[in-house]
Order: C-alpha cells, then sequence, then structure tokens
C-alpha cells in the first residue's frame, strides 16, 4: 500500500495518526477494525445499532428490543426500508426496564411481554435483542426464548447485541448468525438452479425492488433479498437458490461465506451504485448463470436502461465537471462504489473515509483514487472538516450526523444512508444519483453565504 | 398501517408500544450543549453517544458535538474508571472545551461505576472543570436526565460566597433554543438582570457562517452558573425539567426557588411576568403589553374556528401540562392527555385542570402511543399536538398534527421559534387554526368550499 500518514501539522490523538493516510506517500498500512479511542467524538456506533439495522427490515417480524426504553425509541422506524405489505417492523416495542427490573433481573418481564406480543399479533418470528444492562444483568436470553417459541409455537429468536460486545460490525454478524437461524428448516431443500437470493440491500427507497425488477426481466428469480422488505416464510426460501449476490459486503459478506459453507451456495460481490458497477454487475450475474437467453435478456435491458438514464448522467456531468467530493459512509464496499459513480459524474474524490472499512477494502481504495486522497478510517467531525476543508471539497457524502456538519461549513451534502429520499440503486438510481448531486452542489442558496451583510454574527 | 390497533382497552402487563418518551442520557446531553464551551460526555457504550446525537441531529439540524467512554467488554467487567480517566485527558488535549459534562448510561450505573470518585483521580488541567450527573436510563425519562443534568450544574459549580448579584436565576426547562431566546427576550424587554442555565440559543440555532463551530458563542458561561448561587430568586420553569435544581440551589446556596409552569399561553405567560416582577420590581414593559393585546386580539378574531375543538396532546409533562392549560383558555377541549414520563404528579395536576374546566378527559402518565392511539379509535379528536411520532396516528386517523415538544424528525424551523410568551401563543394560536382550517378546505365538497373563513 502507497499510502503514509501526512505529517504536516498534526494537531490529532496520537492514536488516531495510523487510521489516516493520504495517497502518494510512505508505504504503511492504515489501521482499521480497531476499537475507537476513549474521549473521541467519534461518528460509530455500537453492536446493537448493528445488528438492528440488518434485521429490521423483515417487516412481518415482531423486533423487541429487551432494555431501558432508548434502545427502542432511537431506532423506532428509522431505516427507511420499504415493505410491500407486512408492517408490524415499523413498530417500536420495548420491555422498558426499570429500576425493580434491574435489581431483580428482567427475564420474568420479558416473557410476559413476549406474550402479549405473541397473543396480540401472532407473528411468525419474534427477534428479542438483548441490550447493553442484559449482558450485565445476566438475564438468559435463550432459555426465555426456547420457552416462549414452545408456548407460542413461532420462532422466538434472540439477539445477542449487548452494545458494548464490540462495534456495529460485531453487530452484523450477530445479526447474520440470526438469519442463518431463520433460514434453518427441517425440510428437504429444493436445488432451484435460476434462482438467486440477493443480501446486504435493506430495500432503502424501493432499492431491492428495482434490482429485482431487472433481474426477473433476465430470467433470473430471486428467492428473498436479505434484508429489504423481506418476511418470515421467503426468507425459508434462501437455501434453494443457485446463488448468492452481495451488495453491502460489510453487512452481510459473512452471512454469504456461511451460506457457501453450509448449503454450498456460491457468491458474488456486485454493486448496482452507478451506471457502471450496475452494467457490469447484471453481466457477471448473467454469466454465471451462463444460459444464452439470460445473456441475450441481460444485453437487451442493459442497452435499453443505457439509453434511457445515460443521456440522463451525462447532462448533469456537465454541471458537475470538476467538482470535488468527499465521502465518509458505513462501510468500505459502498465507499469504493462512490468513488467509481463520482468519476461518472466528472467529479473527484478528495477525501474518503469509512466507519467500519476493512483492511482489503481500503487497498481497493487506495488503487483506486488519486495521488494525495485522503482517506481515513472512523473519522471524527474536527477530522472530517480539516480534510474537506484542506482537500477544498464541494461536497460530502454521509450520514445524519454528517448532514449538519457539511452544512456548516457551506458545503453540499447527499444523504447515502438510511434517509435517503429516492432509490439511489440501478440505472434508474444512477440518475436519481445524480440529480441529487446537482441539486445540491449548484444550488443557489450557496450564493448567499457571502454577501453585502456578514452571514451570522453570534450574538447570543 | 397501523390497522393493528384495537379500540377496545386491553390491560397489558410491561409491554411499551411506540414509546412517547425516551432515555435520561438524551436529556442530559441537551442540558450540557446549554453551557458555553462544553462537551458533554456520555460514560457507556458507543451507541449510546452516537445515538443521542443522532436524535438531537435531527431535532435540531445543527451538528452535535459529545464523547463517549466507549465502552467494551474490559470495562464492563472492570469499571469504566480508566476509560472515564482516560477520555478526560483525551478531550480536554483534543477538543480543548472549558468545561466536561459526564452523563451514566444503564450500562455504567448498572456496574456501578463512581463517577465522582472518577473525576477526582483524573487530570483536569487547571481553570477547567468537570461536571457529572448520574443518569440511568432505567428510571425517569429524557426529561429526568435534563432535570438530572441541570441539577449537576448546580452540585458541581454554584457557590454563595456572599456577594448578592441581584439577578434573577431562570431555568428554562427542556424547550427549544427558540423558546430560550424568547425569555430572554422578554426578560431583556423588563431590564431585568438574569442568569439563564442552561441556555442552548446560539449553540443549537447558531447561525451558518461557513465555519464549524465545535463551541458556538452561546451557552451559560462557567462564571454564571457559579454565580448563580448568588441570585435573589430561581424561577425553575416546568416542574419535571427544572425544580431539582433550584431545590438545590436552595439547599446549597439559600437562593429561593420558585417553581411555576412553563410560559405557554395567556396565563402562565401572566404568571411568569408577575413573577419576574414581583422578585425584581422591574415593570413589565410596555412592549410586552402590547403583545399580550395582540394575543387577544387574534384570540377574539379566531375563537370560532378552533373553540369547543377536541384535542389529543402528548410529549413530556412540563410542556403537555402548560399546553393543555392554553388550550382550556383557547375554549378548546384536550380530552386525551398523555406523557411518556412517569409520574403521579401529573395525572393530579393535568386532571384538576379538566375537572376545573368540567371536561372528562383520560389522563396518562407513563403512557404510550398505542394507549393513545386505542383512545382516539374508541371516541375521535379533531386535532393531535405533539411530537412526529404522532404523525402515524394522524395519518391512521386522518386528524392533523400540530407538531410540538421534543422531537421533531420532519420538519423545520421549529426549534428557531418560541411557542413560549406572547410571541409563541400567537404561533400556537396560528398553528392551531391553520391546521383544522387546511384540513377543513382540503376535504370541502365544491358548494360548501369558501374564499373567506
Amino acid at each position: 500500500m502507497d499510502m503514509a500518514i501526512n505529517q504536516t501539522d498534526f494537531s490529532f490523538i496520537p492514536e488516531r495518526e495510523k487510521s489516516i493516510r493520504t495517497k502518494g506517500q510512505q508505504m504503511q498500512a492504515i489501521q482499521c477494525q480497531a476499537d475507537s479511542v476513549a474521549g473521541c467524538v467519534s461518528q460509530r456506533a455500537c453492536v446493537y445499532c448493528g445488528a438492528r439495522v440488518v434485521l429490521n427490515p423483515i417487516t412481518d417480524a415482531v423486533h423487541l428490543v429487551h432494555g431501558p426504553i432508548g434502545c427502542a425509541s432511537y431506532t423506532w422506524d428509522i431505516r427507511g426500508s420499504l415493505s410491500s405489505g407486512a408492517d408490524l417492523y415499523r413498530h417500536s416495542f420495548s420491555t422498558d426496564l426499570r429500576e425493580e427490573d434491574i435489581i431483580f433481573g428482567g427475564e420474568r418481564k420479558l416473557m410476559r411481554c413476549i406474550d402479549e406480543l405473541a397473543e396480540r399479533y401472532h407473528p411468525p418470528v419474534m427477534l428479542v435483542y438483548s441490550t447493553c444492562i442484559v449482558g450485565v444483568i445476566g438475564d438468559d436470553l435463550e432459555a426465555v426464548c426456547r420457552l416462549a417459541s414452545k408456548r407460542h409455537r413461532i420462532k422466538v429468536i434472540p439477539v445477542q447485541s449487548s452494545g458494548f460486545s464490540g462495534n456495529k460490525s460485531d453487530g452484523y454478524r450477530i445479526a447474520c448468525e440470526v438469519l442463518l437461524r431463520m433460514i434453518a428448516s427441517q425440510e428437504r431443500i429444493l436445488y432451484q438452479p435460476f434462482h438467486l437470493n440477493y443480501l446486504g440491500d435493506y430495500n432503502l427507497a424501493g432499492e431491492a425492488w428495482i434490482i429485482c425488477g431487472y433481474l426477473q426481466e433476465i430470467g433470473i428469480n430471486v428467492n428473498v433479498a436479505f434484508t429489504g422488505d423481506s418476511r418470515c416464510e421467503s426468507l425459508l426460501t434462501a437455501p434453494g437458490a443457485a446463488l448468492n449476490i452481495v451488495q453491502c459486503a460489510g453487512s452481510m459478506g459473512y452471512l454469504a461465506k456461511r451460506m457457501e459453507e453450509i448449503y454450498g451456495i456460491p457468491f458474488l460481490n456486485v454493486s448496482f451504485l452507478g451506471l457502471e458497477d450496475t452494467m457490469q454487475s447484471l453481466r457477471r450475474i448473467a454469466d454465471f448463470f451462463a444460459n444464452p437467453y439470460i445473456i441475450k435478456r441481460c444485453e437487451a435491458l442493459i442497452e435499453r436502461e443505457l439509453a434511457q438514464y445515460g443521456p440522463i448522467v451525462k447532462q448533469y456531468r456537465q454541471h458537475l465537471k470538476g467538482k470535488k467530493a468527499a465521502v465518509f459512509v458505513g462501510g468500505g464496499f459502498k465507499a469504493i462504489s462512490l468513488i467509481k459513480q463520482f468519476r461518472e459524474l466528472g467529479m473527484e474524490v478528495v477525501m474518503v473515509g469509512t466507519q467500519t472499512g476493512r483492511q482489503e477494502e481500503y487497498d481497493a481504495i487506495s488503487q483506486l483514487v488519486a495521488e494525495g486522497t485522503v482517506i481515513l478510517d472512523d473519522a471524527n467531525p474536527s477530522e472530517l472538516e480539516r480534510f474537506m476543508l484542506e482537500q477544498g471539497a464541494d461536497l460530502l457524502v454521509g450520514g445524519v450526523k454528517e448532514r449538519p456538519l457539511a452544512y456548516k461549513l457551506g458545503l453540499s451534502f447527499i444523504d447515502h444512508n438510511h434517509e435517503r429520499k429516492h432509490p439511489l440503486s440501478g440505472f434508474t438510481g444512477a440518475a436519481n444519483f445524480a440529480r441529487e448531486v446537482e441539486q445540491t452542489v449548484c444550488s443557489p442558496v450557496w450564493k448567499y453565504l457571502d454577501g453585502p451583510i456578514h452571514t451570522g454574527r453570534i450574538n447570543p | 398501517m397501523w390497522d393493528y390497533t384495537p379500540p377496545e382497552i386491553i390491560p397489558r402487563n410491561g409491554i411499551v408500544i411506540n414509546p412517547a418518551k425516551t432515555c435520561q442520557p438524551i436529556g442530559a446531553m441537551y442540558a450540557a450543549l446549554g453551557v458555553h464551551r462544553c462537551l458533554p460526555h456520555s460514560h457507556g457504550s458507543q451507541g449510546c453517544c452516537s445515538y443521542h446525537r443522532m436524535h438531537l441531529s435531527r431535532h435540531f439540524r445543527d451538528p452535535i458535538a459529545a464523547s463517549t467512554s466507549s465502552f467494551t467488554e474490559g470495562a464492563a467487567v472492570f469499571g469504566g474508571g480508566a476509560n472515564l480517566k482516560t477520555a478526560l485527558k483525551n478531550v480536554f488535549a483534543i477538543y480543548n472545551p472549558d468545561i466536561i459534562a459526564v452523563h451514566t448510561t444503564c450500562l455504567s450505573e448498572t456496574i456501578g461505576d463512581d463517577i465522582q470518585v472518577y473525576i477526582n483521580q483524573a487530570q483536569v488541567p487547571p481553570g477547567k472543570a468537570v461536571i457529572y450527573a448520574n443518569t440511568p436510563s432505567y428510571v425517569g425519562s429524557h426529561v429526568t436526565g435534563f432535570s438530572n443534568m441541570v441539577k449537576g450544574m448546580v452540585k458541581g459549580l454554584s457557590v454563595n460566597n456572599n456577594h448578592p448579584n441581584g439577578k434573577v436565576n431562570i431555568i428554562p426547562g427542556f424547550v427549544n433554543p427558540g423558546d430560550m431566546r424568547e425569555i430572554k427576550r422578554m426578560l431583556k424587554a423588563m431590564e431585568v438582570r438574569f442568569i439563564m442555565f442552561p441556555d442552548t440559543s446560539g449553540v443549537l440555532d447558531a447561525p451558518l457562517t461557513g465555519k464549524y463551530e465545535m463551541y458556538p458563542a452561546g451557552g451559560t458561561k462557567i462564571e454564571e452558573l457559579i454565580d448563580a448561587g448568588n441570585s435573589t430568586v430561581t424561577l425553575a420553569l416546568g416542574s419535571f425539567a427544572s425544580e431539582d435544581a433550584a431545590q438545590e440551589l436552595r439547599k446549597k446556596a439559600k437562593v429561593r426557588p420558585l417553581i411555576l409552569r412553563n410560559p405557554i399561553g395567556i396565563r402562565a405567560t401572566d404568571n411568569f411576568l408577575m413573577a419576574v416582577s414581583r422578585a425584581t420590581g422591574q415593570e413589565i414593559s410596555a412592549e410586552l403589553e402590547e403583545e399580550r393585546g395582540q394575543v387577544i386580539d387574534v384570540m377574539v378574531d379566531l375563537h370560532d374556528q378552533y373553540q369547543d375543538k377536541k384535542v389529543a396532546v402528548f410529549g413530556d409533562p412540563d410542556i403537555v401540562i402548560a399546553l393543555t392549560s392554553f388550550l382550556l383558555e383557547l375554549g378548546m377541549v384536550p380530552n386525551y392527555v398523555l406523557t411518556g414520563t412517569p409520574s403521579e404528579a401529573f395525572a393530579k395536576e393535568v386532571e384538576q385542570m379538566l375537572d376545573e374546566a368540567g371536561i372528562k378527559g383520560r389522563v396518562k402518565a407513563g403512557g404510550d402511543l398505542f394507549t393513545l392511539h386505542q383512545w382516539i379509535k374508541e371516541a375521535p379528536v379533531d386535532l393531535l399536538m405533539g411530537t412526529s411520532y404522532g404523525k402515524y396516528i394522524a395519518k391512521a386517523e386522518n386528524i392533523p398534527l400540530v407538531r410540538v415538544g421534543f422531537p421533531i424528525l420532519d420538519r423545520g424551523v421549529h426549534s428557531y421559534l418560541p411557542i413560549v410568551g406572547y410571541k409563541g401563543a400567537l404561533r400556537l394560536i396560528e398553528m392551531i387554526s391553520n391546521a383544522l382550517l387546511d384540513k377543513q378546505d382540503r376535504e370541502a365538497a365544491d358548494e360548501d368550499f369558501e374564499l373567506i373563513l
């Protein structure tokens, strides 16, 4: 790896130096997947958060959060994953542990809550999330869930996601284990040669529907998307598929590997962000099935979609050419796709960071970006600020915590996280993305930052 | 959506469905942001801090800075002392705040971390301060956390050094920066010398300058928090969010506490201004009298648009109590009143107000939005007032929603504008009557559709 610490003027936590690199300087690997430094204003979250975001889109499940109220409140319907029917997942259920539960244990209250929910909603599955405190007071979640499963004849599955037991990535892995439990079945698995599972798409703004539509059209059936718009029953069809395709490898790479081991299902890492990656991914999928009919349909679809959306992207490119983007997203895989997608728009990525990127992803990123690009892991707001300004970024791509930071700096912003408003996947998504970027980068609002009257001398 | 809610009330035994509250630490974080150059510090797992910052970011649409002890398994087993001490050292070295306000989480509370001891052992640079509050998530709600942190400010800083400053302390309660600004404006209009804490105006409604200020210019200064011990009187607005700190000031510094409702509506604003006037000898200014007259004028102009309409109100106890009182002043019928915060006093106070108005309503503390929805299914209302979480019920039952309180996640500007004071009353009347009339216009048959209303 040809990255090194930017030696100039380092006013940061010394421990953080290893997590920041500038391409084109010494050979040294970036430090990532490490715990955050205590006292950091980290943009990262916890194990529960990781597990919850992966599992939450299962639409007909009761998602019961076992703990004090906060963990349920902050995750009530925040994912923006759409459902084609069931909407139980958009409710917030909590055992709302109180002081006496902390002292005497929360198992009995949990059991009561499960009973009430099972009787009221008759869900096919109930996912019971443990939070920090459950790990400490020692409630036996596994035992309660086993008993409840028997009593109500439904799947009651514990999600061992105590917040402190790791970071968000550990939460992803725990969620994948839960999914493996959910798809396990006593029934014989029927092998379906032209079926696949779509892993790592949470159907934000209906994105999984777009991709499933493409695949359907070229003659490939999607058994289930993990976990966007999935249901307990549709998840059970997963083991029969001939292939797993993985969009968000950060959250679902583990599941793909495990399913390969258990069910012998091979997997392909794909990306449907941007015209180029979408096209490539579809071709790779078609090639996998090596069926002339599928390949022909695939090419026809690509041709049609490119004809429709290519010119739109091109048109926005004219306004965006030469602008500079900064990227700070959850996983490394998305960052890689975004770098390529900005290139389609004629934009260069000058700073790129992730919350939970892995070593091999950082390697790929550094291969991809231009000399001088700053690469950083688990950044804090001051670092983001400094590098965005130093690198002269016009735009930041990030999540909810980064938005106001970008705005305060007078930079435009795109939410590529839970709060995206339009689907950003596939050909149509590439056009949406281009439009969103153009809308914010070229907004008239930036003109008013400078004017005859000061913008915001602060007068408390 | 929301077809799951049956109208008949089934007794529930523990499960909370669609909460109307959240946990203590976020309230503590919000309060701490109202101290000048203060960095709130969350002593717990990373997730807590992340969630609170995210939630506050969504409500205020501004950056929220806060640090965390980043608990791991080790900390959960051996205690969080090492994490906190490292964190305090790092935070002062890197982020250079004047003061750190530590709050606990359910995790650090349960493993029994003694924050005071850890702070004593930590290296705090000279001239810097560390205050703290115990905010176990399994007690009370976010409002309790706010209250505890404000009390923590008094405990940690306020001193009576026998130099009376002739000032009034104002604790504004868990309200928006727009409200805090308005309270200050009213006090300035009366030429009253005051110390307000916490004060998030100029912090969470700071202007865009093209520079990111981790510590914007606003917030109560440390010197002021110390000097609060020398003030004449403390006006605590809202007993849930503000009384504890006022009582602590009485205990610690013999400052007389005066507990009032949040100044929402005519009577509560009258009471607030008169209390200020009595405490300071300052007259209520002509400017404020004029504003009061304007509100009355508007109430006369518009009373037929909203009078006798039924309203369901939910949110934080102080705000809901004050709002209920204002709705009664408007001749409206707040027949469902609910807060998520557990409390016995809440129901008593609201029931008494409803009784006096001859309204048979349902009142509940420690409730959730599933219950509120059930009430509404049983007998509908004309208007819903509360946080963004009310929008599900509003959509399912086709009831207009007036957004007040915390959090509001789906609309902007609200945090800049007041609901307190006469100006706030004017704004509330506008929101209420517009919401009702917009629905009327939208749904009117062609022959009933009118230009002039």
